[in-house]
């Protein structure tokens, strides 16, 4: 039996497997092999050092950051925030990206989502885990961050429940670990085929213990389901009630630029957007680092491709919803923001978010585009990096150009904004990696289920 | 005592066929083992619909009622707190921590919840001890049926399985 599924040359007769013919053995195979019974190769002894370097580099900053207290950053008594709220817009924008692909997809009963929501939940937990880290790095007084919940304590005092810190130390806390039971049960019947395939003792013993005695019962397979769609269904309203609740760290403070109302939808969509867009980066390499060709087909890119075009447009409409409310409130703070955003100071930057989150994505209204993995991936990346623009030019804009002239400053970044930037990339490029050589990357059940229903295997 | 026997099938429509010819036989079918969810196996099988969600449901709202009295209370009662004249009681902002929360307590009920009807975490069961089991949760698909009283050696059963398409029949070993 070989470890790696032939993808058919031509025309593969289904969509969303690129075989015409295989057995639930080979499938399994291709999944589990490269974890149970290949090494790990160069590559990805290459990714992993230089992941531990990040890693190194951030907890060395975050070090000194803890040491020094926050002047160690270019934020200053005007531009209060600064890349720290930007990364953690960012990074929890992609774990939400991570939940809806993989629930509403699961709502939707698109078939084609076995190949990709494993990797997309994944993604979700070590991206919410790190945005997590953002406020608590921004607190100043990280050691007291316990004074958000409310405990029983001798100063006699309870959380601000009106200040969006507590909404977000919710949120966060309750998106995280929703998020891991949803992993944990999506990957559950995958476990035992692990402690089934496993060929050391070791191995047996660590995903037996994890897969609890799964058998595959169709008992348990019917109340699983329940459960699994169940929670599906939760995590829509949670993913965006969460990144509402990010949006309203905004909203609800009386800044120009930040008090919109299209806010908490405005990030909802913008997070969706940079969560499709890392999932789709994500895929490829995983698609070519395990060779996964046969079950990540050409066409989950142009699927994905279609969604990234639809939501582009839905950013560039919410862009253009705050220039026009901007003039037609005729609020003299609100129509000067909004020519400093295309004339001030970061207007590069701006010009710059515009190409990459409106204008470049457009190429995806064509097919060749969207069937070609390496310009999808390219663009894919602008994306991102556009999306943290975006959320960098909030704080910066509105902050550096708000109400009063005399405030008016301009941010400029240091050594450890820029560390704390790139590290935390390698901090999940390390969890990452270490989860590709553990557990199964692609849900091997539902893509057995998937071969049986398609008639393939 | 009776016996109970598993029988191995090669595929889901030979496990269907299988299972619903058994059924139509009077034979007493007790569960069956498959590497993905097989729908039509639910009316076979008489399994019944699971009341999982009612639990989730009750232990949601709980959570976010609770979540929301721990708000009313400390706002109001315990720490009034007057922020140029806004209500104690600010309702619309009360909203959001008991819908997280309450999501939350949700998602773990249901998760004790699914653990305890299905009995897990076991980590032995008896028809772990199938020589060939491990494909249940790969390639291969189990029915596990009790033989009636009056066949005591479970001949006529064993027989059943075989002409019903099985690759293989064992015995399961009740501990």
């Amino acid at each position: 039996m070989s470890a790696v599924l032939r993808k058919t040359a031509a025309k593969a007769p289904h969509p969303w497997l690129a075989a015409s013919h295989e057995s639930y053995s080979a499938v399994t195979a291709a999944v589990s092999d490269p974890i149970l019974k290949r090494p790990a190769g160069t590559l990805w002894w290459i990714a992993f050092i230089i992941a531990s370097l990040m890693v190194f580099a951030t907890i060395v900053a975050i070090g000194v950051l803890f040491t020094k207290g926050v002047g160690v950053w270019g934020v200053n008594t005007t531009i209060v925030w600064g890349y720290a709220i930007a990364s953690y817009v960012w990074w929890i924008a992609i774990g939400s990206g991570g939940t809806l692909i993989s629930s509403m997809l699961l709502l939707t009963r698109q078939r084609w989502r076995a190949a990709t929501n494993r990797f997309a939940e994944t993604m979700t937990i070590f991206a919410v885990a790190i945005s997590g880290l953002f406020p608590i790095l921004h607190l100043g007084r990280p050691q007291y961050f316990y004074w958000l919940a409310p405990y029983p304590n001798t100063m006699l005092l309870w959380p601000q429940w009106r200040s969006a810190l507590v909404w977000d130390f919710w949120a966060i806390l309750s998106y995280l670990l929703f998020s891991v039971i949803f992993f944990y049960i999506g990957l559950l019947p995958d476990l035992a085929t692990m402690r089934d395939r496993a060929g050391t003792t070791v191995g047996r013993v660590l995903y037996g213990i994890f897969a609890l005695g799964w058998r595959g019962s169709a008992r348990h397979w019917r109340t699983y389901e329940t459960f699994h769609k169940t929670m599906a269904a939760l995590a829509v309203p949670l993913v965006v009630s969460v990144h509402s609740i990010v949006g309203l760290d905004f909203a609800a403070s009386l800044m120009p630029g930040w008090q919109e109302s299209i806010f908490p939808p405005y990030f909802v969509v913008g997070a969706l957007y940079s969560g499709f867009a890392t999932v789709v980066v994500l895929s490829a390499l995983l698609r070519w680092g395990m060779r996964l060709q046969a079950l990540i087909t050409i066409n989950h890119f142009d699927a994905m491709a279609k969604i990234l075009l639809m939501a582009s447009i839905i950013m560039t409409f919410s862009y253009a919803s705050e220039w026009f409310t901007a003039w037609y409130a005729g609020s003299d703070a609100d129509r000067s923001l909004v020519r400093y955003f295309f004339t001030g100071y970061y207007a590069p930057l701006y010009w710059l978010l515009l190409l990459f989150n409106c204008t470049l994505p457009q190429a995806f209204w064509f097919r060749t585009v969207r069937r070609n993995v390496l310009g999808v991936v390219a663009i894919c990346i602008f994306v991102d990096v556009g999306m943290w623009i975006e959320r960098i030019l909030i704080i910066w804009n509105t902050l550096s150009h708000d109400y009063a002239q005399s405030m008016w400053r301009h941010f400029h970044p240091t050594l450890s904004d820029w560390v704390l930037l790139f590290g935390p990339l390698g901090l999940f490029a390390f969890f990452f990696l270490c989860y590709v050589r553990v557990l199964p990357a692609v849900s091997m059940y539902e893509t057995r289920k998937l071969c049986h229903d398609e008639g393939v295997a | 005592m009776t016996r109970k026997f598993a029988a191995e099938y090669e595929g889901v429509e030979a496990l269907v066929a299988a299972a619903g010819q058994l059924r139509r036989d009077g034979h007493l079918l007790l569960d069956a083992f498959t590497p993905f969810p097989v729908a039509r196996l639910d009316d076979i099988l008489e399994v019944k619909p699971s009341k999982i969600r009612l639990v989730m449901l009750v232990a949601g709202l709980i959570m976010a009622a609770f979540a929301y009295g721990l708000q009313w209370y400390s706002s109001v009662v315990n720490y009034p707190l007057d922020v140029g004249g806004r209500p104690l009681n600010s309702w619309p902002v009360f909203m959001l921590v008991p819908f997280e929360v309450g999501v939350l307590a949700a998602v773990i009920a249901g998760l004790i919840a699914f653990l305890a009807n299905c009995g897990l975490p076991a980590l032995h069961h008896p028809i772990f001890d199938i020589i060939g089991f491990e494909r249940a949760s790969q390639d291969r698909f189990f029915l596990l049926v009790a033989a009636s009283v009056a066949d005591e050696q479970g001949n006529t059963l064993r027989h059943a399985l075989e002409q019903a398409g099985a690759i293989s029949v064992s015995e399961m070993w009740s501990a």
